[in-house]
């Protein structure tokens, strides 16, 4: 970020889209109703999809709002309905939690200095401005040589993941 | 583009910290689901942002991405219906409660 010349729109954006992202799931780890957390969840997923735009992957940010903030947020939303987990009134974190708290600060410390400080102030830029589109990125998936056969794989686990979710939850009779 | 990559990377990494305090300090295990949710979009925002600056040209980044949000469906989907049937046998969401295997 460049402040020099000014605040550029993308620098503005990527500090929204932060502030979205990060806040956001701040608020799903510690919201005691698990409805808020879920909204908080597609909060946090929307600036997600946020920055995908400004990395330039239009495909994969609707995507993003299709899926994930569309379909696995009100499947969360579902959930926690189904279970009754938002009348919980227990505790929401375990007896570990100043444990887990160590161990997640001690993650960042460490990706920080182990990946992160090294490119410190570094500003790579982009190798070129010119990206691929999403006309590329629809051939990559299906062009022989390349990505078909994880793609259809990976439309053989929907396919298996959403027949095992209904034999599960169905109710036996 | 006026932002550089560690911005992007410490994002990322912060947003993976977070879903891991979630996932190992949660109770309820719709909100231990959420965390790993958490922790697919840091691995997804990582992905795509290396492949915006390293390889633009090369279709990876974006594709791999796009089987990881391929997988954590079908990851939600399985795992919230596993919690609903063991909410069904034990009245409780607490993984605390699940503890069936435990010999």
């Amino acid at each position: 970020m460049n402040f020099g010349e000014g605040l550029t729109p993308q620098a503005i954006a990527f500090g929204l889209f932060t502030i979205l992202t990060i806040g956001g799931a701040l608020g799903v780890v510690t919201s005691r109703n698990l409805v808020r957390a879920a909204i908080w969840l597609m909060l946090s997923l929307f600036g997600i999809a946020g920055f995908f735009v400004l990395l330039s992957a239009p495909f994969l940010a609707s995507v993003q709002v299709l899926v994930y903030i569309g379909a696995i947020g009100i499947l969360f939303s579902f959930a926690v309905m189904l279970t009754r987990g938002m009348t919980n009134l227990k505790e929401r974190f375990n007896t570990q939690w100043w444990l887990a708290a160590f161990a997640a600060i001690t993650a960042f410390a460490l990706l920080m200095v182990g990946v992160i400080v090294p490119v410190f102030g570094t500003t790579v830029i982009p190798v070129a401005d010119q990206v691929t589109t999403t006309v590329d990125l629809g051939v990559a998936l299906v062009s022989g040589n390349q990505y078909v056969l994880p793609f259809e794989v990976a439309s053989l686990l929907l396919t298996a993941a959403m027949i095992g979710a209904i034999v599960i939850a169905r109710e036996d009779d | 583009m006026g932002v550089p990559l560690w911005m992007y990377l410490t994002v990322a990494a912060a947003l993976f910290s977070i879903g891991m305090y979630g996932v190992l300090a949660r109770r309820n295990a719709v909100a231990v689901l959420m965390g790993i949710e958490l922790m697919l979009n840091a691995v997804n925002l990582n992905l795509v942002a290396f492949w915006r600056y390293l390889t633009p040209f090369n279709m990876s980044g974006q594709a791999f991405a796009a089987f990881v949000l391929v997988v954590a469906a079908a990851e939600v989907a399985v795992g919230l219906a596993i919690i609903i049937a063991v909410y069904r046998n034990r009245q409780s969401v607490e993984v605390e409660d699940v503890d069936m295997l435990k010999g």
